[in-house]
């Protein structure tokens, strides 16, 4: 856990300059900034207007994941709609059900956006703004029903004033049949605590200037520290290989792996995991863009080399034991596995490569072997290339 | 009048015939015949009451291993059977897309899953029907086709055996795959296998399903049954997963609460989409949660109502269709044009996952065409309003007993002071196998 904990102060501190956590207190607003690189998503910032209004203290939030603020009584659809928003990397406007420490539940205008890093075009951050929204007593007109009891309608209203505001992609129109404006409704009166509650115009422009605010100081410390950010998402370039959502995906995988595009000149390295760059010593922008052969060395048996070449031509799966070679030149045997991996098209898109250190080779985790966990994560990868490859991403 | 309908029936089983079988077999399946000495991998789940946290504060991360562990398990004996070539064609070769559209319905080419086989009759009327022997049944799977075994853990805590042998006296339950699969991962969880249970719904075999869901922790790992009559072809107790990385589009259905249970289980109308049908969550336990949506299919099956169920959300979301499509098609009442699809819409079509069997279906899919195919599913506002007072009879008698279901009551005072934590991935918050 302390290397977790570790993790979380750097990613502010190594992104943001010097005073940036003062000068996010200074606004009076209730948010919270989370980095979806670290592992579990973790929340790196929370304002003392958050602590104020949920009733925990700094230690109790920084590190956790959004979701726990979320009780049983938060609509499961809206954190759908926020997971989407998040794989996505697009802003979202939410009505939501959150819970105090002490239990108490409280509707609120939740908005987010995501930050990205100007030179590679990664999400780094999202920024989380939580408007509370006072109870109201219900009027019987036409609009409050429609916006009370209709979720989607109000998904649609909040989702499409945000998209306006903080991202600069064209808008897509929901469109939603008029059937749902004459849903009828039935608990007509009082409105019990956990009923739908919707933001007024009032709620939604905090929110969109509390965002604005949080992202221009973050913007300006930023510049500070010459790791640009910027609200909108720039031109991908460098980073270009993999989309976003399929970067963040794999970075689930706590394996070592690579992915490399057979596309592609000489079939370069497109992603590669934590645990790769750990079993190898060299650093991502290291391997990214390379042949993988640049493992093999004096000793590595060329036949064995050969055969990796013929199953990746017939595109079958194999594995094979190579003598690879750290970046210090070190030796090791590496029990290697590939397979093709299709993307929704249903063609191969990538190889994937997952490697063992054949000294642990007999190590097994919980009862699974080694060579279980590596089918594992050809599983897991080929299920996130062919799931995010599918398409038309409807908002 | 019986009704039937003629239909190819999906192999799901690699050893799976249409005539009788004959004793023996020399085929390592899972009868007496092969069973003694067997042993499969066996996998010990925790019974998560909650998905949540008793001491609040303690984070679910901490538990890293074990809850990435059963799409570790899954995944990795899937690919490894994948490679061994058990099943009939590589699905992740087969085309698929996400139709443009406000739900975005998920479509996919597999000219391979169906046989180009003479089709068989079925009975369509008949909901509940005993088992039968002398048909095909999990029991004659090959060993090879199971995953593991799927069993609760006596001390709460994970566990995984590699090679455990099976109880005969007291049937484990297991995962099997699909030799068909839709999607990639595909399995089917057999409840209790040896004891040879038809298709219906119970409440351990429900729980069981739920817990599967839950264990998972992972929002794109959704199973779906199929009642008899709703297109399930095998009378042998079964519910069916896979994964798929996308919303479905039935997840995106806004959805009206009518009532909360005592138990705290809330059920909703779903609005706004093709298909009518009730959409379940909450409850202080999965154990509640369970209760309900089974009482409710129990319901159904007692009043011969076919109807399809989706779990979704790790275990969170349990959506009920009752449906009429195949008694309309036993009728002569489903034009022609949409039988020439050969959708047969059960659960993962009636979700928005749709299969095409024609690439002039692929390429023509659209919201509006999967929108027409599930309207046809659908009961009629004022038959899904008979089956939910049934429905909510059979609740208020079992669950809550004398003091009745109380139509818009919410106990809005009594929330738990617990912080509590879900299992799920809001962006693959914890680390499970599969990327969320």
């Amino acid at each position: 856990m302390e290397s977790q904990l570790g993790l979380i102060e750097q990613s502010f501190d190594l992104r943001y300059s010097g005073w940036v956590r003062e000068a996010l207190n200074e606004l009076p607003d209730s948010f919270t900034i989370t980095d979806p690189c670290i592992s579990g998503h973790p929340i790196v910032f929370v304002s003392n207007g958050f602590l104020k209004i949920f009733g925990y203290s700094k230690d109790e939030v920084i590190g956790r994941n959004g979701r726990v603020f979320q009780g049983p009584e938060t609509d499961r659809r809206s954190v759908m709609e926020i997971r989407e928003a998040i794989r996505e990397e697009r802003a979202i406007q939410i009505s939501l059900l959150n819970y105090r420490k002490d239990g108490t539940p409280f509707w609120m205008l939740f908005h987010m956006c995501p930050v990205f890093s100007k030179e590679d075009g990664r999400v780094i951050n999202f920024v989380g703004v939580q408007v509370p929204i006072p109870k109201r007593p219900r009027h019987s007109g036409h609009t409050a029903v429609n916006s009370c009891e209709n979720g989607a309608q109000l998904y649609k209203g909040a989702f499409r004033c945000c998209r306006r505001e903080v991202c600069s992609d064209t808008v897509v129109e929901l469109g939603r049949a008029s059937a749902l404006d004459s849903v009828s409704n039935p608990d007509d009166g009082e409105v019990g605590i956990n009923d739908p509650c919707e933001a007024r115009e009032l709620e939604k422009r905090k929110a969109n200037a509390a965002a604005s605010n949080i992202l221009s100081i973050l913007t300006r410390y930023s510049e500070l520290s010459g790791k640009l950010v910027c609200g909108k998402c720039c031109s991908v370039s460098g980073m270009g290989l993999l989309g976003s959502s399929l970067n963040i995906s794999l970075g689930r995988i706590k394996q070592s792996f690579v992915l490399s595009d057979p596309h592609l000149p000489d079939m370069p390295i497109v992603y590669a995991s934590d645990m790769f760059l750990e079993l190898t010593g060299y650093a991502r922008h290291e391997v990214l863009g390379h042949n993988c052969r640049f493992l093999s060395g004096l000793d590595t048996d060329p036949a064995t080399q050969y055969q990796i070449k013929e199953y990746i031509r017939t595109e079958q799966p194999c594995t094979v034991r190579i003598l690879n070679y750290r970046k210090d030149k070190t030796p090791f045997w590496n029990l290697l596995h590939i397979s093709p991996v299709r993307n929704a098209t249903g063609k191969v898109a990538y190889f994937v490569g997952v490697q063992i250190d054949d000294s642990c080779k007999n190590q097994e985790e919980n009862g699974l072997s080694p060579h279980r966990r590596q089918l594992g994560v050809v599983g897991a990868v080929k299920v996130a290339v062919r799931s995010l490859s599918m398409g038309a991403s409807t908002s | 009048m019986m009704l039937r309908i003629k239909r190819v029936p999906t192999v799901v089983s690699i050893y799976q015939k249409e005539e009788a079988e004959e004793g023996g077999c020399g085929r390592n399946c899972l009868r007496n015949c092969c069973l003694p000495g067997a042993k499969l991998p066996l996998y010990a789940f925790k019974r998560v009451n909650k998905i949540s946290c008793d001491s609040g504060l303690v984070d679910f991360e901490d538990k890293e291993a074990p809850v990435a562990f059963l799409d570790s398990l899954l995944l990795g004996e899937w690919e490894d059977r994948m490679q061994r070539g058990l099943f009939r064609y590589d699905v992740t070769a087969c085309e698929t897309k996400v139709i443009p559209g406000e739900y975005g319905f998920i479509a996919q080419l597999n000219e391979g899953r169906h046989l180009k086989k003479r089709p068989t009759e079925f009975r369509v009327d008949k909901v509940l029907q005993p088992f039968d022997e002398n048909k095909f049944n999990f029991t004659k799977v090959g060993q090879e086709e199971v995953l593991f075994q799927f069993e609760p853990s006596y001390d709460d805590e994970v566990k995984f055996l590699p090679s455990a042998p099976i109880d005969v006296e007291n049937s484990p339950s297991v995962i099997a795959i699909n030799v068909s699969p839709i999607e990639y991962g595909h399995v089917l969880l057999i409840p209790r296998i040896l004891e040879c249970l038809p298709q219906r719904i119970d409440h351990e075999s429900f729980l069981l399903a739920l817990y599967m869901a839950a264990e998972a922790g992972n929002p794109y790992f959704r199973l779906g049954y199929n009642s008899l009559g709703a297109f399930a072809t095998i009378n042998h107790l079964h519910f069916q997963a896979y994964y798929l990385a996308v919303p479905f589009p039935i997840e995106k259905a806004p959805a009206r609460k009518i009532t909360t249970t005592n138990s705290k289980v809330k059920i909703s109308d779903i609005l706004n989409y093709p298909v009518r049908g009730l959409v379940y969550e909450g409850g202080k336990t999965l154990e509640d949660l369970s209760n309900v949506v089974s009482y409710s299919c129990i319901c159904l099956q007692d009043n011969n109502i076919p109807y399809n169920v989706l779990i979704s959300d790790s275990g969170r979301r349990i959506f009920l269709f009752p449906q009429c499509y195949a008694e309309k098609q036993a009728l002569g009442e489903v034009s022609p044009e949409l039988l020439d699809t050969q959708v047969n819409p059960a659960v993962w079509e009636i979700s928005g996952h749709m299969v095409l069997k024609r690439k002039k279906d692929y390429e023509e899919a659209s919201e509006g065409n999967a929108w027409r195919l599930l309207a046809e599913v659908s009961l009629s506002e004022e038959r899904l309003q008979e089956v939910k007072d049934l429905i909510f009879e059979a609740i208020a008698c079992n669950i809550d007993d004398d003091k009745g279901v109380t139509p818009t009551s919410l106990e809005g005072s009594d929330v738990t002071t617990q912080s509590l934590e879900d299992a799920d991935a809001l962006t693959g918050s914890h680390p499970s196998m599969v990327p969320a």
